[in-house]
């Protein structure tokens, strides 16, 4: 026994020094990182056919223009590139897309087959993995659709990059306004999300305000001064037809939305010279009380699940922001910061509200939890007012408006991170922005 | 063979051998304490206890006297002699001052005052006043890219790169054509998100209007004296000193963890710069708010020069589905992108970093 302890002892001396020859791995924490615009390519689509071929080409700067419009992605030029992508089939030489620092690529085939339907097929790779993210994916609509189809090849590039939905197939409706500060005429318009496709929804003989999308994007909830007084009307998107909501006399209805269910709707009424919330049934008329105070109650916004709504109140002496369930009952302030809160809107996520902030002489479109912390504000102007959420709760557009007699009103948009600030391009002034869901 | 080897055989055999047959393993008995118990009948034990009982109590104990009165020791002394005290010498008191001369001094001439009221010039009204200008607080400059150092702005002609380098053009006086290279410098960056709303106010007041002042009532002028007022520093006192907050990590030693026995292990200097070169690299601007929620393991085997040759999920906590997907290939992004022409690491250490555990923990990155 002692000399197999004896000759363990000695083999354990031998073998230790070679089990140390493979030592474990080298562990290291990366915790900081860069954030900056991802690098893409996004050749012309490839055609079958002369036709096709220009489409390809517009379809191809429409997805640049959405990507890069996100401040996420930044497009390499045509010029820098080495390859060139002939067949949509074709293997890609990843060597030449990494050679330019491209880090995603996409390519893409356009035809259009014998019924006359343009035919849409993509792919995405990560180049420096030399895999392509997802599957390839083929679309078919009208040749005159190419636009939304351009949008939703970026939709689905943007989901595999980020991991998040995307928003460049929605659309917006908005206020659309003409004529000098002192009689401009407003009327209701929609659009594509970045500007294209304007239409208008009314005439500019009423006054029009604050238009709010239905759950399915079919319907819009607006304001108007037709008969002299505030009223809420429906307009249903494709026959462009409206009725009036019904309301009770001798009362002034206003900043409608609907619920989640498409078929509740919650709004302000004014009555003898007090301001309170309300719930109403679409279909049946029928209303409930949802605040009984002598401050004023407006504004109101649902949570995602139609369980809360979130609304402004003066009813601590200035306007703040409270939250209550849907059904009424007792609210909960949520905004403690210095300054006024209005016109809360609640993130399609779920996570945040977006407000309207006045302090110090200047207007900011802000963020916050729903329980007041992690304010953040994204700007700051003369007059800034009225945020609405993307689809994906990544992106808010709102209304700013110049100083002066000449000032005009327009939609910016802002990333809720605070970057990538900038206008978005329309036809006319406009206020009012309301964002719809994404398009089926 | 040569002798080297020989001797360094024979000499581990005749360690082994020593340690073998020498004795070096015999085992010797372990010291341990002993104590010597007896055994004693109960009669005895009984006896023992017997003699622990109280002993009998003794009255006729001797005591001590006292010690006589008389014995005490003469404690008495001397008086104290009576001080002698000295009256001290009185001064000499000092001649008055002598009465100063005033004759030529002439009286003070006596004020006119008038009934009429002065004229009063007050100050033109809508003057503006610049508000004194104050060092704004040193906040980070606005730039697309944000990292962990900020970086300014490059010139407009340099090309961005990671490395900093100057114009080259070819020197035809030289003996050796110089290749001609463009000036590189890295890209701008700025170390968080600056919002609007941060940023300083485009229309802030920088000007005010001075307010009107209410007019002195007029006082009789003092005719001898004038009053030296001495006028006051009014520059505000504000604090523009900006810190700098550069951080240097002191490069320590080696490290303990791993016992290996090619060459020391990777001092925390040579792990610190492969950290920061992969940090570089790891892009979160496109991950989605679910996807920061995401701390991902990464294995990652290197070949001798550095390069990456495969790459592994190995764990991800706080997040599922896509938003884990999309956090590993970012971080497979940041691997693959900078790894390319290969890592900077000791050759001589490849075996203690051919595989690397690499955790990359968005924590600090959601909100910049």
């Amino acid at each position: 026994m002692k000399w197999f302890l004896t000759l363990l002892m000695a083999l354990t001396m031998f073998a230790a020094p070679v089990a140390a020859q493979s030592p474990g791995p080298l562990r290291i924490e990366i915790d900081e990182g860069v954030i900056e615009p991802l690098p893409y390519a996004v050749p012309d689509f490839v055609a079958d056919s002369g036709t096709a071929a220009e489409l390809g080409r517009n379809i191809a700067r429409v997805i640049a223009a959405d990507l890069t419009g996100t401040g996420l992605f930044r497009e390499l030029p045509k010029e820098a590139f080495i390859s060139q992508i002939t067949s949509f089939s074709s293997p890609v030489q990843f060597a030449d897309w990494k050679a330019i620092n491209a880090q995603a690529l996409i390519t893409g085939g356009v035809s259009v087959d014998a019924a006359g339907k343009l035919v849409v097929r993509f792919r995405v790779y990560d180049v420096f993995a030399g895999q392509e993210l997802g599957q390839g994916l083929q679309l078919v609509g009208t040749q005159e659709g190419w636009r939304r189809m351009a949008h939703k090849v970026a939709d689905q590039v943007y989901s595999r990059i980020t991991g998040e939905g995307g928003y460049f197939d929605s659309r917006v409706v908005f206020v659309a306004e003409s004529g000098p500060k002192d009689n401009r005429a407003k009327r209701l318009a929609i659009m594509d999300y970045d500007g294209a496709n304007v239409k208008y929804l009314t005439d500019s003989s009423a006054i029009v305000l604050a238009p709010r999308f239905s759950p399915t994007g079919d319907r819009i909830l607006y304001t108007s001064y037709e008969t002299g007084e505030p009223r809420i009307y429906v307009l249903d998107i494709a026959s462009v037809g409206r009725r009036v909501l019904e309301s009770q006399a001798g009362t002034m209805s206003f900043a409608p939305r609907f619920g989640p269910d498409g078929q509740t709707v919650i709004y302000s009424q004014t009555a003898g010279g007090n301001t309170d919330l309300f719930s109403m049934n679409i279909g049946s008329g029928a209303s409930t009380r949802l605040t009984n105070a002598p401050s004023i109650e407006t504004a109101p916004s649902f949570s995602p699940d139609g369980s809360q709504i979130v609304f402004e109140s003066d009813r601590s002496g200035t306007p703040q922001l409270y939250v209550m369930s849907s059904r009424g009952g007792e609210a909960r302030r949520i905004s403690f910061g210095q300054g006024r809160y209005g016109t809360p809107v609640w993130s399609p996520r779920g996570d945040l509200v977006a407000f309207t902030k006045q302090s110090k002489g200047r207007f900011h479109i802000g963020v916050m939890r729903l329980d007041g912390s992690e304010e953040r504000l994204l700007t700051a102007s003369f007059l800034d007012e009225g945020p609405t959420w993307a689809p994906n709760g990544r992106v808010i557009m709102f209304t700013r408006e110049t100083q002066g007699a000449s000032g005009r009103a327009s939609l910016y948009s802002v990333d809720i991170s605070g970057r990538n600030l900038k206008p978005v391009q329309t036809e006319t002034g406009a206020s009012d922005p309301a964002w719809s869901p994404l398009q089926n | 063979m040569n002798t080297g080897q020989i001797i360094s055989g024979a000499g581990h055999l005749a360690l082994i051998g020593w340690a073998l047959f020498g004795g070096v393993f015999k085992s010797e008995p372990l010291p341990f304490e002993v104590t010597e118990v007896t055994a004693i009948s109960g009669e005895e034990f009984a006896a023992l206890l017997a003699r622990q009982e109280a002993p009998e109590t003794v009255v006729d104990v001797a005591t001590p006297q006292p010690p006589e009165e008389d014995s005490a020791p003469d404690l008495g002394s001397a008086a104290d002699a009576q001080p002698e005290l000295t009256k001290p010498e009185v001064a000499d008191t000092p001649p008055p001052d002598e009465r100063p001369d005033v004759s030529e001094l002439a009286p003070p001439a006596e004020a006119e005052v008038s009934d009429e009221a002065p004229e009063l010039t007050p100050p033109s009204e809508d003057v503006a006043i610049l508000v004194p200008d104050t060092a704004p607080e040193a906040k980070p400059q606005d730039a697309d890219r944000v990292a962990p150092e900020p970086v300014a702005q490059p010139e407009p002609d340099v090309k961005v790169d990671d490395v900093v380098q100057p114009e080259t053009v070819p020197d035809e006086a030289a003996e050796t054509p110089r290749e001609e290279t463009d000036a590189t410098a890295p890209e701008e960056a700025t170390t968080e998100i600056v919002t609007e709303a941060e940023e300083p106010a485009q229309t802030a007041v920088t000007s005010s209007l001075r307010p009107k002042t209410r007019p002195a009532r007029p006082e009789p002028e003092e005719p001898t004296e004038t009053a030296q007022t001495t006028p006051e520093d009014e520059t505000p006192n504000t604090d523009e000193s900006s810190v700098n907050d550069a951080l240097v990590e002191a490069l320590g030693g080696g490290e303990t963890g791993q016992a290996a026995p090619s060459g020391p292990p990777l001092t925390r200097g040579e792990k610190d710069a492969l950290r920061v070169a992969v940090q570089q690299c790891w892009n979160v601007g496109s991950l989605s708010t679910d996807a920061l929620q995401v701390t991902v393991v990464v294995g990652v085997k290197l070949d001798e020069t550095g390069k990456p040759t495969s790459i592994k999920q190995l764990d991800a906590t706080g997040g599922s589905g896509s938003a884990v997907s999309k956090a590993y290939e970012a971080a497979r992004r940041a691997v693959l992108r900078c790894g390319a022409k290969g890592f900077d690491l000791p050759r001589d250490k490849y075996d203690h970093w051919r595989d690397i555990e690499m955790t990359f923990n968005p924590e600090k990155m959601r909100i910049k």
